[in-house]
């Protein structure tokens, strides 16, 4: 555990303030951890990642992971979340966008090449389509394989099929 | 085409294969020294699925050694016997599993190892087989997470028995049993 340095505060906090303040949604600063996590307006999601990794303040050239998730009950129900580093100045910061069911999110394959399959993998666990993916299929399932499982509406052991008798009936 | 006095006289008018298998698997005695023949030679295919593959491997190393039982793994399943489904089986790779069994020829057998293999093990879940016996038929099941060396050598002794005691009616039952 640590104190946010100096920089962190400058970079993470201030001057993202400063430079994306209409795109901005929610903010979320875990000092404890020294965690910035900020939640983006879905339409900004390409345009911020782009500057982010380009502008000189940020230079945040990797996606270490992109992630989905289901918020429960919640409206909007997805959420993809981005966790980007700096490798020079080793600055790491989290994005979160919202998604509702049945939405399109903007696909970041085109400012980080790896994100193309943390995003079919996104797909493939939760349905969450990213426009623009080249070749947005499913990583791990079968293809043929009928649902998303990570979703909280899918049964935990799966549906009833050949390979697996003790699933739940559709 | 006849031979004066040729001493197989009777045989040689068989003309397919599978008159030929019957005939040896009919006698008891040529029956018996077919089927040494086939336990005494099992070829598994190289093929593991998860970390039972890795107790597999050890099996084969030389602390346990399944050479000096004539078992020794080939990298194809045109020339193997025994498939040993060594771990967790994905609704993905079942249909491979399925595709090498099939391209495997007659006679072959096959151990279950391991949980997983077995009935599915702790993966009770969307994406995993509950159990070989729903893809493949198996011959021999091996329990544990994962079963030691000792076990899967005690598998190969339990099919080595099987093979010793398969009569032509259990056979035919199989729809196998070319010599």
């Amino acid at each position: 555990m640590r104190e946010l340095t100096e920089l962190e505060e400058n970079t993470l906090i201030v001057t993202f303030k400063k430079r994306f303040a209409a795109d901005i949604l929610g903010t979320v600063v875990d000092r404890v951890r020294a965690e910035v996590t900020y939640t983006i307006k879905k339409e900004a999601i390409l345009g911020v990642c782009h500057s982010l990794k380009s502008e000189p303040d940020f230079k945040m050239n990797a996606l270490s992971d992109l992630i989905g998730a289901e918020s429960g009950e919640s409206c909007p129900r997805f959420e993809v979340i981005y966790q980007l580093l700096a490798m020079e100045s080793r600055l790491r910061l989290r994005l979160r966008v919202r998604v509702k069911e049945n939405e399109e999110i903007d696909s970041v394959t085109k400012v980080w090449r790896s994100a193309g399959w943390a995003e079919r993998e996104a797909y493939d666990m939760f349905g969450i389509v990213f426009k623009g993916h080249p070749d947005l299929r499913r990583i791990y399932l079968p293809e043929d394989f009928d649902g998303f499982p990570l979703r909280k509406d899918f049964p935990l052991r799966g549906y009833k099929d050949k390979y697996n008798p003790n699933g739940e009936e559709r | 085409m006849l031979v004066k006095g040729n001493p197989v006289e009777g045989v040689a008018q068989f003309t397919t294969l599978d008159q030929i298998s019957q005939m040896i698997r009919e006698n008891p005695v040529t029956n018996a020294v077919s089927s040494w023949g086939r336990q005494s030679s099992l070829w598994p295919l190289t093929f593991g699925l998860a970390c039972c593959a890795i107790e597999m491997m050890a099996t084969a190393c030389s602390r346990y050694d399944l050479d000096r039982m004539g078992i020794i793994f080939r990298p194809s399943p045109r020339q193997s016997d025994v498939m040993v489904v060594a771990g967790t089986m994905t609704k993905k790779i079942a249909p491979a599993v399925k595709r090498l069994y099939d391209q495997m020829s007659e006679p072959r057998w096959v151990i279950a190892m391991g949980g997983c293999a077995s009935a599915g093990g702790p993966y009770n879940t969307y994406s995993v087989v509950q159990g070989t016996e729903l893809v493949i038929p198996v011959d021999v099941f091996v329990p544990g997470c994962p079963p030691r060396p000792d076990a899967l050598l005690y598998a190969f002794l339990q099919l080595q028995e099987k093979i010793r005691k398969e009569n032509p009616e259990l056979l035919r039952r199989r729809g196998g049993g070319g010599a």
